[in-house]
């Protein structure tokens, strides 16, 4: 710590709290996001969706619409018929469906019109065909083989593994029964998690422009500008240098703006047709269909623990719902598994799973991406045998942490962990071990931990190339303008870029100017996802800036006749490092060095360290780094109705090193807020269809999808837990996920603290407390067979492949 | 974004101009004051009027006076139910109705809505509150059919139902009901003064006893001694959404803390707020903080609870909600004699 502090104390920016660059100029309203975009002759654009969830597109007739006044084009999935996806391997999407429907929801056609009015009214003009086909809308009916079904008509896509099984995955590392006879305690229970949504504030919205130069311009609100580049030079067929894809400033994605989507591809074919700018935005509704959020996973676990409380095996099977598309469901398969092994050391792990396609909203990445499901069932097991060990849970948790630089049983690196210093932090504040034992019927603590990464180590298409590229520019006045593909979706990366490069060339913030998210304009950066941008661009920025730094101190260096090792650049000033002479000018020692050099302008870039194994697999959870949470909760439940309020949420984060503290503080309340939200109430559920269509969405809006408001969220006591890691720049390691993750078993564990009830579901909501309270009267136990226990009774028999069998490290 | 559809705004400038209005376009206007209801549901095509008569201008509807006798209190219905839950005197004699115009919604829509829109809110049902598109893709309901023309639509909650279902979502009208409240509407031919009991009417889609023409003006809450009461509400949330159940428990107690008259009122639990009569008749007489007086307020909020029938057509299961009546008239009963 004594180093750190030093360190810190060189520092002028970095670990401090500064304002966000985009901060004011998004309160006084300036910030331009893309509905706010307004180009002359601009056009609305409109999709006409499906009401079925899943039927065979006989015919389309747009004559009827493109009749009415006002309408300038309307097109179907045949003017633009070549499928993308967001990952390589799951190509299935199509900007307009051609011959089937696989949701509810479904775009077949869309309109450009003069306005947003006639574009809707002129949807109801278009005429389509239907062939309905049975739909598949439960994990059980995605599961079912072959021959108990009909396949031909529902299966909703061909290049799934088999029948609906998108995608199936078996992995053994060490030996699993090895491991259970050396297990003292075992469990073997069942978890659920409910799918949920991103519910970001600003809706999806593009504007796209066919220019006079014949290149295609899209504006878009999206968190991956390159990858919605990449997939539009495929859809489009043009070369990806006659198309620009520039990213609006984001109001929120929380990972539901990662995909290239419908709608984008859909405006640049309409800009094509009509040599005019289209706009569209999607309604509320739309975006609930757009979805890729939360998973519904449900998850059998069986674990073997030894009386001292480590984990000697560890066998996790689940299935996943995935919807109507591939989205990023492959890398959500794997990560439901992967990275287990990184919060506490597993001896022996066996994980398989299964993604399967049902005709409901595709499921993707949210915050958390495939972990908070298995994260909530661990935690909640972790919870039951510290009571079998009568050990106190957080005590539990200490006596088995991972050691700094090791490699876990699924060959990760861990580089740091400051795991044990967050869970003291937490159960300190919150006086837990005392709290826990001592509070009254109805009041109640529970402890959950977690770990995430900060960014993924392989990018979504194969390549060897860099993650991340940043380039930097001079100005002869001093202004540095720094070039980045890195997207702020409001978590702040652009003030993070910015800080950064002002730390390395010691100058103001002010002095920045940050350009990013442009692919004409800014070198590659992946996007906003996975918790990638403040290690990897960060790295990439001191990779650029630190060259600068050196010429100007060298150009420095020869006119002050200083050796350039005596000199720094810090306050906007050349300073000798002993503080004498008097201080140059940064605007001096720039033109100095240009002077000297030319044009003063550098380029970094970032790859990460190959660091995971080398099975079939390997390449979903190795990252440069890990980070680690953990969260105590306090909370009041109402031992008659369940009814319950969170009172305390107590969070420690190890950020490794925070770039702005303030920033990062925002990251972890803002993700304990939408865990918390999972937590108690948000579920993406859909109407069965045994009296109605099925599949149909039962809360498209934001009154009836239910989360949490301002007056449900307690207070947040936040601890941020810096463990310098090698891996980060300055040290840092991801904010914007990993915080999540221990929210939802907090909540479940101080739950059963205060009435006694094991909610083992999410979200738990009162009615499910209701119902083990009442089992707990009665003495009889419902559906689950534990007394006072609610969660899931079934899990479907199925086969898994024989898992492919992996050495863990040490053998 | 959903857009509105197009409209005609008029402002009229008194009140006997808009009921004129009103009647002179009749089925093809609505009135509007704080549209924080209206509006939404004509951007999801619940109504599409040709013309909004908007009552903003109309002073008199927004004012806050003791009647003419200084018994009573009338409220304008366009006052906003953010001035009801902070007016002194509507604290001070009516705590219950400031306490339920609080937990409408939340602030911003508290200062847009008035009094009247809660009090002759829509009833609610999650298969007609969606839009075009979504009541489409389901099949259209009995509520809101495609067209008038059509004929085959059917309640999605209970199939075989003659009836509409749609839920009483107000807060502020069990209330209402439970302090002996009078509603005085005004029509092309003149006044008519209806009992809060009286207004509403157990049928999702004929839930007013109001004519199109006719527009709430005033809402009268007699000024009585010795009475006390609560509003208790169940949502999921603190703020953004209706009630699920809303319990109204208005009691007049004597010196010796006998009860003389008790309403309860259920709102939430069906097409109107109901008023639980078998239950009121189980408080009166004798003092409720006696000893055993704990078992009468059990036995009371069971009776009470046996009226309330939700379907599955709002948040929350509907096995939770009717279970909750129960606990929810005892814990009013319980704070009003606190």
């Amino acid at each position: 710590m004594s180093e750190n502090k030093d360190f810190q104390a060189g520092l002028t920016w970095i670990g401090k709290s500064w304002a966000q660059v985009d901060g004011l100029a998004k309160a006084k309203g300036e910030t331009v996001y893309a509905d706010d975009m307004f180009l002359p002759r601009m056009l609305f654009a409109k999709m006409l969706r499906s009401p079925h969830p899943h039927a065979r597109i006989k015919s389309i007739d747009l004559t009827q619409a493109l009749k009415r006044p006002g309408v300038v084009a309307a097109m179907t999935g045949k003017d633009l018929p070549i499928p993308f996806g967001i990952l390589p391997v799951s190509q299935d999407e199509e900007s307009l469906c051609v011959d089937k429907v696989r949701m509810i929801g479904d775009p077949v056609a869309a309109v450009a019109a003069i306005d947003e009015e006639t574009a809707e009214s002129a949807l109801e003009d278009i005429v389509v065909e239907y062939e309905l086909l049975p739909s598949v809308l439960t994990i059980e009916d995605g599961l079912k083989s072959l021959e108990e079904t009909e396949i031909s008509k529902t299966q909703i896509h061909e290049y799934a593994d088999s029948g609906n099984i998108h995608k199936q995955v078996a992995l053994e590392f060490g030996d699993i029964e090895t491991g259970f006879a050396e297990a003292d305690h075992i469990r073997e229970e069942l978890y659920y998690y409910e799918g949920n949504t991103h519910l970001p504030i600003e809706q999806h919205s593009a504007v796209a422009q066919h220019g006079a130069d014949g290149r295609i311009t899209l504006w878009s609100s999206t968190q991956t500008p390159h990858y919605v580049h990449r997939a539009l030079a495929k859809v489009l067929e043009m070369p990806a240098s006659q198309i620009r894809v520039i990213a609006t400033p984001v109001g929120g994605g929380f990972g539901g703006k990662t995909d290239p989507f419908q709608h984008e591809m859909v405006v640049c074919k309409l800009a094509m047709m009509t040599g005019r700018p289209v706009k569209l935005t999607l309604t509320r509704e739309e975006v609930f269909y757009t979805h890729r959020g939360r998973h519904p996973v449900l998850m059998w676990v069986k674990a073997g623990m030894k009386s001292d409380g480590s984990i000697t095996a560890l066998h996790f099977r689940n299935f996943l719902d995935g919807g109507a598309y591939g989205s990023y469901g492959v890398a959500s398969t794997y990560y439901t598994g992967a990275l287990q092994t990184v919060t506490y050391p597993i001896a022996n792990y066996k994980f398989e799973a299964m993604r399967v396609f049902t005709n409901k909203a595709p499921c993707g990445p949210k915050r958390g991406h495939g972990t908070p499901q298995p994260r909530f069932a661990l935690e909640v097991l972790l919870d039951k045998f510290a009571e079998d060990l009568e050990l106190d849970p957080a005590e539990l948790r200490l006596r088995h942490l991972i050691p700094d630089n090791s490699k876990t049983v699924n060959h990760l690196t861990v580089t740091t962990n400051g795991l044990g210093e967050c869970i003291r932090k937490v159960t300190e504040a919150s006086r837990f071990q005392q709290q826990r034992t001592g509070s009254s019927l109805g009041k109640g603590f529970g402890l959950g931990c977690g770990s995430y990464l900060s960014g993924a180590g392989l990018p979504v298409y194969w390549n060897k190339m860099p993650h991340s590229g940043v380039q930097i520019k001079i100005d002869r006045g001093g202004g540095v303008t720094v070039f980045c593909g890195s997207t702020d979706i409001g978590q702040g990366s652009n003030s993070v870029l910015a800080g950064i490069v002002a730390e390395e060339l010691g100058i103001d913030i002010g002095n920045i100017i940050v350009v990013t998210a442009d692919t004409d304009l800014t070198p590659v950066d992946l996007g906003s996802y996975s918790s990638r941008v403040t290690l990897m661009t960060g790295n990439a920025a001191i990779d650029a800036a630190r060259p600068l730094r050196e010429k100007i101190l060298s150009a420095a260096s020869e006119v002050l006749k200083i050796p350039a090792e005596k000199l720094m650049l810090r306050n906007s000033s050349v300073l000798s490092k002993n503080g004498s002479g008097e201080p140059v000018s940064f605007v001096d020692a720039v033109q100095w060095a240009e002077t000297k050099y030319g044009m003063l302008g550098s380029v970094g870039s970032y790859t990460p360290p190959s660091h995971g194994g080398k099975y079939k697999g390997a390449g979903v959870g190795p990252s440069p780094n890990y980070s680690y949470s953990a969260c105590v909760a306090e909370v009041t439940c109402d031992p008659e109705s369940g009814i319950y309020r969170v009172d305390k949420l107590w969070m420690a984060h190890d950020i490794g090193q925070a770039i702005n503290e303030k920033l990062v503080i925002g990251q972890v309340e803002g993700s304990a807020y939408m865990g918390l939200s999972e937590a108690m109430m948000e579920e993406q559920i859909y109407r069965t269809g045994k009296d109605n269509p099925g599949g149909l969405h039962k809360t498209p809006s934001m009154l009836d999808y239910k989360s949490l408001t301002a007056l449900d969220m307690p207070e947040i006591e936040t601890f941020l837990v810096e463990t310098h890691d090698p891996e980060g720049p300055y040290g840092a390691k991801e904010a914007g996920q990993g915080p999540l993750l221990p929210i939802m078993p907090a909540i479940a564990n101080a739950i059963y603290n205060a009435v006694g009830v094991r909610v083992d579901e999410v979200p738990i909501t009162p009615e499910k407390i209701y119902q083990g309270l009442k089992e707990l009267k009665s003495g009889k136990p419902g559906g689950s067979g534990v007394i006072g226990r609610v969660g899931p009774k079934k899990f479907p028999k199925i086969t898994f492949p024989e898992a492919i069998k992996v050495k863990s490290v040490d053998s | 974004m959903l857009r509105l559809p197009p409209f005609e705004y008029q402002a009229p400038n008194s009140i006997a101009e808009a009921v004129a209005l009103k009647a002179e376009c009749g089925d093809s206007a609505m009135f509007v004051s704080g549209g924080t209801d209206l509006f939404p549901n004509m951007k999801r095509r619940q109504f599409t009027p040709k013309i909004l008569i908007g009552l903003r201008k109309l002073a008199e509807l927004r004012s806050i006076s003791l009647d003419d006798s200084g018994n009573g209190l009338m409220i304008g219905s366009g006052v906003s139910l953010s001035e009801v839950a902070e007016h002194p005197e509507i604290l001070n004699n009516f705590p219950a109705l400031a306490k339920a115009a609080s937990l409408v919604s939340a602030p911003q829509l508290r200062n847009m809505g008035t009094i009247g829109g809660n009090l002759c809110l829509d009833t609610r049902c999650n298969y007609y509150n969606q839009t075009f598109p979504w009541r489409k893709a389901l099949g259209f309901c009995l509520k809101k059919p495609e067209s008038p023309m059509q004929n085959d639509a059917i309640c999605w909650v209970a199939r075989s139902s003659p009836k509409c279902l749609a839920v009483s979502s107000s807060d502020c009208a069990p209330v209402m009901v439970a302090l002996d409240a009078e509603f005085h509407l005004m029509n092309p031919d003149g006044k008519r003064i209806v009992p809060a009991g009286g207004f509403y009417k157990n049928d999702g889609m004929d839930f007013l006893n109001k004519t199109p023409d006719e527009l709430l003006v005033s809402i009268h809450l007699p000024l009585h001694e010795g009475w006390k009461m609560n509003y208790r509400k169940l949502s999921r949330r603190g703020a953004i959404d209706f009630p699920v159940l809303g319990v109204a428990v208005a009691l007049r107690l004597d010196t010796s803390g006998n009860c003389m008259e008790a309403r309860i009122v259920l709102g939430g639990v069906a097409s109107c707020p109901l008023r639980a009569f078998e239950a009121e008749k189980l408080l009166v007489g004798g003092s409720l903080t006696a000893e055993g007086s704990l078992t009468r307020i059990e036995n009371t909020a069971q009776v009470a609870a046996k009226l309330a029938k939700p379907m599955d057509n709002t948040d929350m299961t509907l096995g939770f909600r009717k279970k909750m009546v129960t606990q929810f008239v005892a814990e009013t009963i319980k704070e009003v004699l606190k």
